[in-house]
């Protein structure tokens, strides 16, 4: 097998509130290698953005704990390390954006001073040098006027322009891995498409692996190599985006597909919703998540969790029904009955 | 075909300019946000109106000036021939009987110490419609009727999921039997699978009430998808509409265009041209002098810079206001 840049193995993370645990992730698997861009999606509650944040090491604890699993990284097991060498891994080897830049920017800092404070942070570098740096970190964003801009608030720059200063910040010190929480869930599509161009763009130059978390298909289908479909803290399904699309087996996975709305949507009626509304994850719960929700549910679904499989080469799914000529048989089955 | 009804909302000329306040008391503000600058639309029984653009365009004010929450610097909505601007403040609330709304976020819009029942009996309380027993039975049928059930009644908004909750406030409209929706971002908060759950309820409720909707969107997709004719705004002003054939199979105005270039693939092996927009929406306080999008058009020509575009007419139902398009029809 070879090397991973990065190998997540049974991620595990659990939140204490009062009296009662909640396992936001449940044993999740990941492998990344350079140059890749892995997209982890999922609704709300899904624990895709506490999947990332648990990479970082920066779960809130208490009420969080990441309970039980490894984290590789070049062959190092972040978990295992010091608070302090922790540090010197975040920003210089792997780094974040989050969903809403004007609260991960600080309001009463210049953007220059954030983004010199960073480089200072892990390279031995005059001031001067660093500002002259962080110059040529906002040119490379495409942000005009970079010498001007420097000295300016976070609250002079739009939505999209704060993006463009929070991924100049974690690309700082060309870290190998960039996580990208839903970056462009609060932006405008036009901005969006900005965005989007920008990370394909600097992945190529600095060969960067990107996780991108996001809710939006859309974005998948633009930028990621393969996907991780998550549910209620579980990943369901894994396996390239070419992949996903044609050949979707987890029910899940093609209500997410099928209730997205595109373009051609407009012909149909209705859309097929996927019914009810993701679980509480503080209740025990033996049986499949999803199987509340799911259409082609059986006794053995509510009772006993389906393990991920690999049913083909590279694609791994979460589900009692594992073939194609499974799912098929049982859709089939359920449609004769309706009639 | 729409062009023979009489339509049911006249919005002509509407503009509010919100005042910046002086630092310095008392002294008289000089500089306005151009919120909404000069729209004008007609809204006809039965359809869904889109309103689509990016945020800051103006589209949620328009959403508040139909529905009298503010009021419009100049300009008129007419509901039924009346302008609702002249009305005073008792008669505007009764024409807002018939005019309802449903806000973005299901989360702020709802009181967190109140009951369902309470919220969902408050706007007939308010119009004195009907005595206790029989809003309690009002509340039940409407709860069913956006797929709750009646248990729900007596339960707070933080027992509810987003989709609920949107259900809940589109009950609310629903209260007083209004002629109008207007649906402010109705599902943008909420996940996908539940976004669609949402939308099939709002078209449902369509055919079985009749109602007229405006429905304001930066969602492209969602907009083509639920509505008859869509508004294309930009910076306050009207740039383009029309049915959504029209718009989405024809877009004439170079920020339509730019805009559904934009909406992400439909399937990771579609290789699709994008026009990428430089730059970002201009501030609605000192808007570029003639067309407002001419620093980020491709197609910007001289006379962009100096002369504001007007409502040119493509089809009958199709308006856009693009000195190029004028250009190319001569």
């Amino acid at each position: 097998m070879t090397e991973h840049l990065l190998n997540v193995e049974n991620l595990t993370v659990e939140f204490k509130s009062s009296g009662s645990t909640m396992k936001a992730v449940n044993g999740v698997n990941l492998q990344l290698n350079k140059k890749e861009t892995l997209g982890i999606v999922g609704e709300s509650g899904s624990g895709k953005s506490v999947t990332a944040t648990a990479l970082m090491r920066l779960i809130p604890s208490p009420p969080g704990k990441i309970t039980d699993g490894h984290i590789y990284f070049n062959g190092r097991d972040l978990l295992q390390l010091s608070e302090k060498d922790m540090r010197n891994v975040r920003g210089n080897d792997m780094s974040m954006i989050f969903q809403d830049p004007i609260t991960s920017l600080n309001p009463v800092l210049t953007v220059g001073n954030q983004i010199v404070e960073v480089i200072r942070a892990h390279e031995k570098i005059s001031k001067k040098d660093a500002a002259t740096k962080a110059v040529e970190m906002l040119k490379m964003v495409g942000i005009p006027e970079p010498e001007k801009r420097l000295k300016m608030y976070p609250h002079e720059f739009s939505g999209g322009m704060r993006q463009r200063v929070m991924i100049a910040i974690a690309l700082a010190c060309n870290p190998k891995l960039l996580i990208a929480d839903e970056p462009t869930t609060a932006l405008d599509v036009t901005v969006q498409a900005q965005i989007l161009d920008l990370m394909k763009k600097l992945q190529q130059e600095h060969d960067t692996a990107i996780i991108m978390i996001t809710h939006d298909l859309g974005v998948v289908w633009e930028l990621c190599d393969k996907v991780n479909v998550m549910y209620a803290g579980r990943t369901v399904e894994s396996t390239t985006t070419r992949q996903l699309y044609d050949n979707a087996l987890h029910p899940y996975t093609w209500g997410l597909l099928e209730s997205q709305i595109t373009m051609g949507t407009q012909e149909q009626e209705r859309l097929p919703a996927i019914p009810g509304s993701p679980p509480d994850l503080t209740m025990p719960h033996s049986g499949c998540h999803f199987a509340s929700r799911c259409p082609l549910a059986t006794e053995i679904c509510h009772h006993t969790a389906p393990e991920l499989v690999e049913v083909q080469s590279n694609h791994f799914v979460a589900c009692h029904l594992q073939s194609k000529e499974q799912i098929v048989e049982r859709k089939e089955g359920i449609f004769n009955a309706a009639k | 075909m729409q062009q023979n009804r009489e339509p049911i909302l006249k919005v002509s000329n509407l503009k509010k300019h919100f005042p910046i306040k002086s630092s310095i008391p008392f002294k008289k503000a000089t500089q306005f946000v151009k919120a909404v600058d000069g729209v004008s639309f007609d809204l006809y029984k039965g359809e869904t109106l889109g309103i689509v653009g990016e945020s800051g365009c103006g589209k949620s004010t328009v959403a508040r000036l139909i529905n009298q929450l503010i009021t419009p610097t100049e300009g008129k909505v007419e509901f039924n021939g009346v302008d609702l601007a002249s009305l005073k403040t008792a008669d505007i609330r009764s024409a807002r009987k018939s005019i309802q709304m449903v806000f973005q976020n299901p989360y702020a819009s709802l009181d967190p110490r109140k009951t369902i029942e309470y919220l969902i009996a408050e706007p007939l309380a308010i119009h004195g419609i009907g005595d206790d027993a029989s809003r309690k039975k009002r509340v039940v049928d409407l709860l069913e009727t956006v797929g709750l059930s009646a248990y729900h009644a007596k339960r707070h908004p933080h027992e509810f999921s987003g989709g609920q909750r949107q259900r809940i406030n589109i009950a609310r409209a629903l209260a007083l039997n209004p002629a109008i929706v207007v649906c402010d971002e109705p599902v943008s908060a909420l996940d996908v699978s539940v976004q669609a759950q949402v939308i099939n309820l709002l078209k449902d409720l369509q055919r079985d009430f009749g109602l007229t909707y405006i429905f304001i969107s930066h969602d492209l997709n969602v907009v083509n998808y639920m509505c008859d004719r869509i508004a294309v705004m930009y910076l306050g002003k009207v740039v383009e509409i029309g049915t959504y054939q029209e718009i989405y199979g024809n877009p004439q105005h170079p920020y339509t265009q730019a805009l559904l270039s934009a909406i992400p693939k439909e399937n990771p092996f579609d290789a699709k041209e994008r026009i990428i927009l430089s730059g970002d929406v201009p501030s609605p306080v000192n808007p570029p002098s003639g067309c407002a999008f001419h620093k980020r058009c491709r197609f910007a020509m001289e006379q962009c810079a100096q002369i504001q575009p007007m409502l040119d007419t493509v089809t009958d139902t199709h308006q856009v206001s693009c000195h190029l398009f004028r250009v190319n029809s001569l």
